[in-house]
Order: C-alpha cells, then structure tokens, then sequence
C-alpha cells in the first residue's frame, strides 16, 4: 500500500501550500462522507489528504452586507439548525438537509457535495438556483465564482489542484423572494435523486415574477442552470399557461442517461412535473404562505 | 509508514493511540483500542452499525478518520450504561425485544441516545426519520420505535412501572 499523508493546516495559506507542493493526488477533506467512500473502494489513491477543519471561519454561518456567508465545510447539521438560513433560503437549507442520515448530517457539507461533484448532489441545485458564489483560494489568490462554474461533469470540477473553497456567499434577499427544492425518489428517505429542481424567485406586489433561476439535478453529466425555464416565469404569474411553458422548458432542458434509477423518458418527463411542483412551493413562500417543509 | 499520534477523550477517559491516515476512527475504536461495540456493518456510512457521538454530532465512525480524532470528545456503545447499571434506553431496547441479532443494536442505542439529547419529546415521525441511517434487517423497526418512544416517555418522567 502506498503512503498517505495526512495534514489539517491552520492557515489558507497552509493548505494551499500543501496542495500546491504535493507531487501525486491531493484531496481535501471537509466532512469526509464520500472522500471516505472513495478512499475505502479504492476508486481514490492520493498521497496527501488536507483536512480544512481546522482553518478559522471555515466552519460557521455569518451575516454580510445583507446576504449569508456559510463556511465551505460546515456541516449540514449547523446550517439546518440556522433560523436566518430557514427563513432566507428554506429550499437551500432543505435541500442540504436531504443528504444522507442523521449521522451523514453531522459532516457533510456544502464544498464537499459540489466538489464530489455528482449530478445528482442534492444541495447543488438549490445553491445553482439561490445564484450563489464560491469563494475559492489558490496559489494565485482568492477568486470569487458563481457555483454553476464549479462541476465540469461526473466528479470532475474546475479548480486547480492547489484550490479550494473557503465560503460560500448567498445574495442579499430582496422582499417577496422564495426558493424551493424538490427531489423525485421511490421511497421517503436516504436515497439518490432520480431528478432534482431548485428554484428561487421574487415577485412583485401583484404576485408577477421579477426575478427567477432555475436548476435541475440528475438529468446531464453536471447539475444545470437552465435559464430558458427562468424566463418562461419573468413576467409572469404562476397560471396553468406559464406551468405548463415551465415544465415543456425544464423537459427541453434534460438530457438525462437511463440507469437503475431510471429511463431517459421517465427522467424528462419527471423534470417537468418537478420543475412544476417546485414553482408552486416557491412561489407560495414568496407570497408569505407558510407551508412547512417541502418534505 | 508514519503513523500519526492521536489524543482523544473516549467514553469520559483520556486516550492516546497512534493510527495510519487511512484507518478510519472505527477501526481505531475496534482494532487500536481495542472497544469492538461499534460494528462495521457497510463501510460506506449507509448502515448506521458503527454510530458514535463526536463533539456532540451523531457521526458513523466510518466515515470519520482516526486522526481527525485529535482533541474530540467521542461517546461510543460501551460509554452509555452507567457502570453496571443499563443506561434506560438499554433497559427499554431489551423490554421491548427490539432486537434479534443485535449488529444494529449498538448503533441504534447511541443514535437514540443522539436523538434524545437533542429531542427529549420526539414525534414518532421524528423519530423514525431520525434513525433513518440505522438499517436493522430483523425487527421491522416497530419495536425499536416502541422502544424510543416508551423511553422517551420515561426519561422525561411520564410513565409509571
């Protein structure tokens, strides 16, 4: 067996040393729950692991210029227990809060689900939706990107080897905002999106759409953005007609593979009803209707 | 290979262990420390067997590694009865037959124990979606939430006999 090193700097500037002087794989660990996996099934051999827990701030939810700041490893349990995330951004706060267990909410985090990189990651559609941005640190300095420029396909994301997140910043909320985040399975709990939809908008005071985004999960090689959806709702009052533009947009959208957990046809036809369902929600929340968890 | 010196509090006593990166806190638990209550079930943190409270959180042991066990405070199975004496979630598990082969049971008694110190009055929804991540193949589950529920009740001073 090879050797693997183990390292949990203090510093940014620690850990992105590291990264940058390691001569083979290095990953970063934040809550560990699919490094872990990889690592046991053999699929991942690096020679350095650089756990990040350890960076001040890195862990923790604050409140900035108006919007949230939420630390790229802090674990899904902290951030469901937030009473300004769940007011703000219900549907993100549910959305993180539907992977995995109990026990998987106690590590798992917001970096590490888009990092792992999977289409079917269930926060990533909420955070591609909420028009978050990842702050990211390298050897070239701290860069600020949209999330949706994070995962370039199935476990793969744009980052160089000595990057990594820090923080994640959510935008001011205007009055009238919701957000929602549906996701399709077989059974009620502890499962992997057949499809998955995020959506935020803001409304005006007749209830007319203002501002919206869309994304789909489990349905292309990356979570979507899918801004032909966004824009069948701007304009607009959620009625049977924008509904239905709303689904045939998500359906256009979805390039989907068939596997276990589903067929292409199953899959497109699930994204539209998703996207259909996750409007209402998000809509509703918009309009100050209180309906509890999406869940 | 260099392995790392960890120092950890385990079940309210002071431990020091040396462990390779790759071990996981669970085959330091079983294998270095020699506490083989925490079961290895799946490995892969989707059967709850190897459940333990670290600084609070309810984690499977598995998807944690050993040395990110330094300076964490860790309650596993064999620190919840109180010396001799069953803690009463114990008693209430064995009153109410809520188990059969037992490889879940530790896991599912500090899940429970998890859940109760964060929930002392859990709805039975609560309670199922909480112990969700504790797969038990012999009981149905029914009479572990019995057993959750009945205990509950009596730690918060509800039932009588």
């Amino acid at each position: 067996m090879s050797s693997l090193s183990y390292a949990a700097p203090t510093s940014v500037d620690d850990a992105v040393k590291l990264l940058a002087g390691a001569s083979g794989v290095a990953k970063v660990l934040s809550g560990g729950t699919d490094l872990l996996v990889q690592l046991r099934s053999g699929r991942l051999k690096p020679e350095l692991i650089v756990d990040t827990k350890k960076i001040p701030g890195i862990i923790g939810i604050r409140e900035e210029n108006g919007g949230f700041v939420i630390g790229a490893a802090t674990p899904g349990a902290v951030v469901e227990a937030h009473p300004g995330l769940n007011a703000a951004w219900p549907g993100l706060v549910e959305a993180l809060d539907l992977i995995g267990s109990t026990q998987v909410q106690g590590r798992c985090s917001l970096a590490g689900n888009l990092c792992n990189a999977s289409p079917a990651a269930d926060s990533v559609p909420a955070l591609f939706a909420a028009g978050a941005t990842a702050v990211v640190v390298g050897s070239k300095g701290k860069r600020e990107v949209p999330v949706e420029q994070i995962p370039t396909g199935p476990g793969r994301t744009s980052l160089a080897k000595d990057e990594f997140i820090v923080e994640f910043r959510l935008p001011p909320r205007p009055a009238r905002s919701g957000d929602a985040y549906l996701r399709f399975i077989p059974r009620t709990e502890m499962d992997i999106a057949v499809v998955g939809c995020g959506i935020s908008v803001t409304l005006d005071a007749n209830g007319v759409c203002t501002a919206a985004r869309v994304a789909l999960g489990a349905v292309s090689p990356t979570v979507i953005l899918v801004p032909a959806a966004a824009d069948v709702l701007i304009g607009h009052k959620l009625d049977a007609d924008t509904l239905a533009k709303l689904d045939a947009a998500a359906q256009a959208a979805a390039k989907p593979i068939s596997d276990k957990r589903g067929t292409v046809e199953y899959r497109t036809k699930i994204a539209g009803v998703l996207a259909r369902r996750t409007a209402a929600i998000a809509f509703d929340r918009a309009n100050g209707i209180k309906n509890g968890k999406a869940h | 290979m260099a392995k790392t010196y960890v120092s950890a509090t385990i079940n309210g006593e002071s431990s020091e262990f040396l462990c390779e990166t790759q071990q996981t806190l669970l085959d330091v638990l079983r294998d270095v420390v020699g506490l083989t209550g925490s079961k290895e079930g799946c490995a892969s943190g989707d059967c709850g067997a190897c459940s333990v409270i670290m600084d609070g959180r309810l984690v499977c042991s598995c998807l944690v590694l050993g040395v990110e066990a330094e300076g964490k405070t860790i309650t596993t199975i064999e620190g919840i009865a109180q010396g001799d004496h069953l803690h009463p979630i114990q008693q209430k598990f064995l009153e109410h037959a809520a188990l059969q082969c037992g490889f879940c049971t530790p896991g599912l008694i500090v899940a429970t124990k998890a859940l109760l110190d964060e929930n002392p009055n859990p709805t039975e929804t609560e309670a199922r979606y909480w112990l969700a991540g504790n797969l038990c193949r012999c009981t149905g589950y029914d009479k572990v939430i019995r057993a959750v529920m009945d205990v509950a009740a009596e730690m918060r001073g509800e039932t009588v006999g």
